[in-house]
């Protein structure tokens, strides 16, 4: 992987992008037990697989998601975070 | 060096995945100090394939917890006596060791790692940059005018020694110990029955055992999940690259954590070179040019009469990343299965010591005491380990 497609600014090289970290769902800390707590903020699923991201593009601040393919460094697919809670299931 | 097995047997007492160095000084101190040798050692590639042969070969203990200075520092205990031990030459090099700090915040960290240190007998201590010149009098010490050097920590017991041959030397040993080696044996899966570890699948076959130790590194995640656990590790690939060998210059390892740089030269003359993580996560060993380029542009900033010298090779490695950059070792939620994981970036200068605890964890049942702060549930706690101010490099 050289280049991403960013959904603002198009097809850059991948030196303009931040990494955030995978897509994650915050459990309610009000009703959540320790556990699941604690899973939230320390587990991570590092098995390799498709994975949705978080990216920045830097120059232009604008954050969006990629899935990619974290064993061969490819990307499926990008597209602007608001898109997020349609592919997100409640 | 060792025998090759033809087949596995239907069954061990300790099945150890992974014939990296760590692996092997398990199965090796297993049989050695816990007269347990029906072990069998799985490797899914060649043995000192992974990232036992892969890292910068760097071995030191100065680092920032108590916890972790003490367990570093009988690690290095261990690797000088480890040539004779083995009866095989790990030409391992007592160089010196500079962490070089270029602005107070890192001067800091330097007097508060050389005071821990010290408090654990262990020989570091704070130098300012006149001395950092007459070590290497061949360093800009003023880096081109915009990092200068203002001191270092100095750890003097700061070593290298040939990688390979370290897990060479494990295996030969373990194997005259009567412990079974299997290369091109790739676990498939792990059963288990009534909560506890029963039998390993293999693309060779499956194998009843009552004790697994994982030692696989970049592979973890894949492994816990066979048994559906989770864990905090992320694998991130670590790159390092070698130059040309040139007539010997350079005596000790330098480390700058700013600058991103750790360089060592070998006995061959080249220079060893390893940066920080790349920057997103990733399960490949992938060269990449943006690597080479900042750190060169790094290795310039210190030594710029190396601006002729060629870039001969470079590779990759599979680190599994903590969040506190300490290890992950010793009993898990499951029964019979042991962790030997989460060495990141500063695994191979742990390999001994990883064997002696490791092996008694797994004999006894029960953590190791120097490794008790390397406990699985620590993150349960929210008692972290935090290695991150002797991380080798800024991450």
């Amino acid at each position: 992987m050289k280049q991403i497609t960013c959904p603002l600014n198009g097809l850059r090289p991948v030196s303009e992008f931040a990494y955030g970290g995978e897509v994650r769902t915050m459990p309610d800390p009000n009703t959540c037990t320790d556990e699941q707590w604690t899973d939230y903020v320390f587990n991570r699923s590092g098995v390799p697989g498709i994975k949705r991201e978080w990216w920045c593009h830097i120059a232009s601040g604008f954050w969006f998601i990629a899935e990619r393919d974290t064993a061969n460094d490819t990307i499926v697919t990008t597209y602007p975070a608001d898109r997020l809670r349609v592919a997100t299931p409640a | 060096m060792f025998r090759r097995p033809e087949r596995l047997r239907d069954g061990y007492d300790v099945v150890i995945i992974g014939g990296g160095g760590h692996g092997l000084a398990a199965a090796y101190y297993l049989a050695k100090e816990h007269g347990i040798s029906n072990v069998a050692v799985l490797e899914k590639g060649y043995i000192g394939g992974g990232n036992t042969g892969r890292n910068t070969t760097i071995i030191r203990s100065n680092y920032l917890t108590p916890e972790g200075v003490r367990f570093y520092d009988e690690s290095v205990r261990l690797w000088k006596d480890l040539s004779g031990e083995l009866d095989l030459n790990l030409f391992y090099s007592t160089r010196g060791h500079f962490t070089l700090a270029h602005t107070d915040a890192s001067m800091r960290t330097m007097r508060w790692r050389a005071e821990v240190n010290k408090h654990h007998q262990v020989r570091s201590e704070v130098v300012d940059a006149a001395y950092v010149k007459r070590a290497v009098p061949m360093m800009d010490i003023e880096c081109g005018g915009h990092a200068p050097v203002l001191g270092a920590l100095y750890h003097e017991p700061g070593a290298i020694a040939r990688h390979d041959a370290v897990a060479w030397g494990y295996a030969r040993a373990a194997d005259r110990l009567g412990v079974e080696i299997h290369q091109e044996t790739e676990v498939t899966g792990i059963e288990l029955k009534d909560g506890r570890v029963a039998r390993v699948r293999t693309n060779r076959g499956s194998i009843s055992t009552q004790k697994v130790l994982c030692a696989v590194a970049g592979f973890t995640p894949r492994i816990l999940n066979m048994i559906g656990l989770r864990s905090p590790i992320y694998v991130h690939p670590l790159q390092a690259m070698v130059s040309e060998p040139i007539k010997r210059w350079l005596d000790p390892i330098i480390v700058s954590g700013s600058l991103h740089v750790y360089v060592s030269q070998t006995a061959r003359g080249e220079l060893v070179m390893g940066s920080t993580l790349d920057p997103y996560e990733l399960h490949q060993t992938r060269s990449t040019l943006d690597f080479t380029e900042s750190l060169s542009t790094h290795m310039l900033d210190l030594f710029p009469f190396l601006s002729e010298v060629k870039i001969v090779r470079q590779w990759a490695g599979l680190a599994d990343m903590t969040p506190d950059f300490a290890p992950i070792m010793g009993v898990t939620p499951v029964e019979g299965f042991y962790l030997d994981a989460g060495w990141g970036t500063w695994g191979f200068k742990a390999t001994p010591v990883s064997g002696t605890t490791m092996s008694h964890t797994v004999a006894s049942g029960a953590n190791h005491p120097l490794i008790e702060s390397f406990d699985w549930k620590r993150f349960g706690r929210f008692e972290l380990t935090g290695e991150k101010g002797a991380a080798s490099v800024g991450h």
